[in-house]
């Protein structure tokens, strides 16, 4: 996962490499380099954290014995607005990616900024929301069973879409620098899937956890 | 029929490019080498096989006469927890990670693993973890049993050293994790041409199997342990029963990764066995395709049956029959692997090499633990025999009569590669002999004391229970064990100096790691191999036509560079758990100022973080 923005260069399976970047032979096991391969993987891993994360909300849903309820807390509104942000900047992403594959580094830049950006929005709103319902609502981290399993799942995601945020700005560091060149979409590639899933993920946590509250 | 002196070598020089050979302790924490980091693995694993062991014989000790008072209770559990957590986490799974990072690459013809420097990271998350496990005994190991049950790991009932096992427990999930991707790309992207995944050798299968196992079965329980962290530094709620949490919450989040582990430990070694038994009867696996699908078909329904350790947790009986029923499932591919076993040896040329002994014995002790295994699988059984001895017997004979000594029989069988050196025969046999025995003494009795009901995590128990001389007999087995794993470790170390040469295919065997020299070079193989077949080097010595030819034209080489940087990026890592664990200190009494410091720390060491990653995938490699 940390090689992630390494120019990598595809071989032939007897492993001549002219350009001296990539040290090991491919295979390619169904069309993917390694890069992406890894992502997948990692990807499905995450899934089974998430996965657990979300369980153990259910797990203990409805079982609060003391403090505020879902529903006493939740603004659909406003968390609506902060999940449209967040699918806007998948298509900021899927933006990126495209305008690296077809070489217009410059756009693939300025969609990756743009991007971070709508990352750091969310993140800000998340950040509102949680002082908002421990302050003005009294929903403390050890308040209750749903305050303690809904701190930490949607805490975790946001701490994920952070990780994104930095991920994004790094790629665009290295594409700045002209490390990593026009042609070379990989690692832009990768970083978006690693934030699509994210953006999932969120959908997942919005429809399941905020809108069947109501 | 060539013999190996015609193997082909290079005679032209290899065009590679050279680098600086770094020596002495920096060419070992800035390696990136997967043979390097596979005896940087064996050597810590042996170690705390060792330290486990210790602890097992202290507490064994304790337990060989009623009454007896050497320790006390709360020393007697966290020996037992820390023995346990050892065994599975710091001995078995680093022993498989070492034999996974040797042999992977090697067998399946490739030169390093996909990500070599994610490699060393996974190494040192691994280093650190295991010390900070281990840093707890400085101050109160814990004492919740490896399992680690709530309420019982709460701050109402554990001190400070479940704070170590909690967070060592979640860097070492970080470093199978991030292993486990990596080899599934390593296994998958980088095999040899010709090397189709039915080619693949079944060890590399099984070890490909774990990897998927580790990736997907460490995150519930990374969960399970990132809320207890949040439950014991944060004061969140998760395993607090008076606020209504419920303690199977976290029985079903470790078990969920728990009975998974349970393969991961086991699946290495019936690679092994699966390797040394057609090597040694100079015949083929009998029916290589049936043991590579029982092995993932093993991994698959081993998420299926978390439960059956919960028989006793009141799920109800739709549950319990559904588990149960998951449960003796998986006994049919497991049977299935032990007939193809039998069927390898049967009417082969055996040579009973040490590696041949453990494998073959191998298949009756792990045949022990699996039986009584699906007896336990029956709830009502299990309700009997559950938390007694007989479960200890049980698991015993799947880790140790299983695990252990297919290991065993994995350490004789590739020290040479590792080394270059084959180890005595003569010493292995009596480490083979000693082993077996003592392994035999100390837990088939244990299936009598549990029927007659004498139950685990006691640290002594009464007279006239009448356990008295069993239990001191299990000891005296304990001793024998003990006894034949100072010669184990007294062969390992005398014949990486005195013993005999290897050459570069000493067993006559058929996969690729004997294709190369001993031990290889870092570039692994001068060329890349071309693979004709599922036993490319036996063919190629024996088989007409199916030789694998050198290429006319020399390979350009390019191996990856040394880096510090996965050093790096782990102690920026560690230095943010230690600052956590620092938050738990208060050296100064009253105003409790430490807090600061730890969260200073782990402000600063969080910002590194990135920083230190940046760096790296900055640096060229
Ligand atoms: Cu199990």
């Amino acid at each position: 996962m940390a090689d992630a923005a390494l120019p990598h260069d595809h071989h032939d399976a007897h492993g001549h490499d002219d350009h001296g970047h990539g040290h090991l032979v491919e295979n390619n096991f169904l069309g993917l380099p390694n890069l992406k391969l890894a992502m997948w993987a990692f990807l499905g891993s995450e899934c089974m954290f998430f996965g657990s994360l979300i369980a153990v909300y259910f797990f203990y849903h409805g079982l609060s014995i003391d403090g505020p309820l879902p529903a006493d807390v939740f603004s659909v509104t406003v968390t609506s607005i902060s999940t449209f942000v967040l699918l806007a900047s998948s298509f900021t992403m899927a933006m990126a990616v495209d305008n690296m594959k077809t070489g217009k580094v410059q756009a693939a830049k300025l969609f990756l900024l743009s991007t971070a950006f709508l990352g750091l929005i969310f993140v800000g709103f998340q950040v509102y929301e949680f002082q908002h319902f421990w302050l003005d609502k009294g929903l403390a981290l050890q308040t209750s069973l749903f305050a303690s399993s809904f701190y930490v799942m949607t805490g975790t995601h946001g701490t994920h879409v952070t990780v994104g945020i930095i991920w994004l700005l790094m790629v665009w560091s290295f594409i700045h620098r002209g490390k990593i060149k026009a042609g070379n979409y990989l690692p832009v590639e990768v970083a978006g899937l690693y934030w699509h899933f994210v953006d999932i993920v969120w959908i997942i946590i919005f429809t399941f956890v905020y809108l069947l509250e109501f | 029929m060539a013999s190996i002196a015609d193997l082909p070598q290079s005679e032209a020089p290899i065009q590679h490019m050279v680098r600086p050979a770094k020596v002495g302790i920096t060419s070992w924490l800035t390696t990136v080498d997967h043979k390097k980091i596979a005896i940087m693995y064996g050597v810590a694993a042996t170690f705390y096989f060792l330290l486990g062991g210790l602890e097992a014989l202290i507490f064994r000790a304790q337990l060989s006469v009623s009454n007896a008072g050497l320790i006390s209770g709360e020393t007697y559990n966290a020996l037992v927890t820390m023995h346990a957590t050892t065994m599975v986490f710091m001995a078995v799974m680093p022993m498989a990670a070492s034999l996974s990072n040797l042999l992977i690459p090697l067998m399946i013809g490739a030169r390093d693993v996909a990500f070599p420097r994610l490699n060393a990271f996974s190494l040192w998350m691994f280093i650190a973890g295991s010390l900070v496990l281990n840093a707890s005994f400085l101050f109160g190991a814990p004492s919740a049993g490896w399992f680690g049950y709530a309420p019982l790991t709460g701050n109402d009932y554990s001190g400070i050293g479940v704070d170590f096992w909690a967070l060592g427990l979640v860097l070492l999930a970080t470093s199978s994790m991030s292993a486990g991707v990596n080899f599934v790309v390593t296994v998958f992207n980088l095999r040899a041409p010709g090397m189709t995944l039915m080619r693949v050798p079944v060890m590399v299968w099984m070890l490909t199997v774990i990897q998927f196992l580790l990736a997907f079965s460490f995150p519930p329980v990374a969960v399970g342990l990132i809320l207890l962290i949040f439950d014991r530094f944060f004061g969140t709620t998760f395993y607090l029963v008076s606020m209504g949490g419920d303690p199977q919450l976290w029985q079903h989040l470790f078990w969920l990764f728990g009975h998974p582990e349970v393969y991961v430990l086991i699946l290495p070694s019936m690679g092994v066995v699966s390797e040394v038994l057609p090597v040694f009867s100079r015949k083929p696996l009998f029916g290589q395709t049936f043991v590579i699908f029982s092995g993932i078909f093993i991994g698959f329904v081993g998420f299926g049956v978390w439960a059956h350790h919960m028989f006793t947790g009141g799920m109800g009986p739709l549950a319990d029959s559904a588990f149960s029923i998951a449960t003796m499932i998986i006994a049919i591919p497991t049977g299935v692997k032990i007939f193809n076993w039998l069927g390898t040896i049967w009417g082969g040329k055996i040579r009973f090499t040490v590696a041949m002994m453990f494998a073959t014995s191998f298949i009756p002790l792990f045949t022990i633990g699996g039986l009584s295994g699906v007896m336990l699988a029956s709830p009502p059984l299990d309700l009997q025999v559950h938390d007694s001895y007989f479960v200890v017997a049980h698991f015993h004979y799947v880790l140790v009569g299983g695990a252990i000594i297919g290991l065993f029989s994995g350490m004789y069988y590739w020290y040479p590669k590792f080394t270059g050196r084959l180890m005595s025969e003569r010493l292995g046999k009596i480490h083979f002999w000693l082993f077996v025995i003592g392994l035999n003494l100390t837990f088939f009795p244990q299936h009598f004391l549990g029927n007659w009901g004498m139950p685990r995590r006691i640290y002594t128990y009464p007279p006239d229970a009448g356990w008295d001389a069993v239990n001191m007999l299990c000891t005296i087995g304990a001793l024998i064990m003990a006894a034949g794993t100072g010669v184990l470790i007294y062969n390992m170390v005398i014949s990486a100096v005195r013993g005999e040469k290897a050459g570069r295919d000493p067993w006559d065997a058929s996969t690729l790691e004997w294709l190369t020299a001993s031990p290889p070079a870092p570039h692994n193989f001068d060329f890349t191999p071309v693979v004709l077949s599922e036993r490319p080097l036996w063919d190629h010595k024996h088989t007409p036509g199916m030789q694998i030819e050198e290429p006319t034209q020399p390979e350009v080489i390019h191996m990856p560079a040394p880096s510090w940087k996965p050093l790096w990026v782990s102690l920026a890592v560690v230095g943010f758990v230690l600052g956590l664990l620092l938050t738990r200190f208060n050296f100064y009494g009253d105003a409790n100022p430490d807090v600061w410091v730890g969260y200073g720390i782990m402000i600063f060491s969080g910002l590194m973080i990135p920083v230190t990653i940046y760096r790296w995938i900055d640096e060229p490699c």
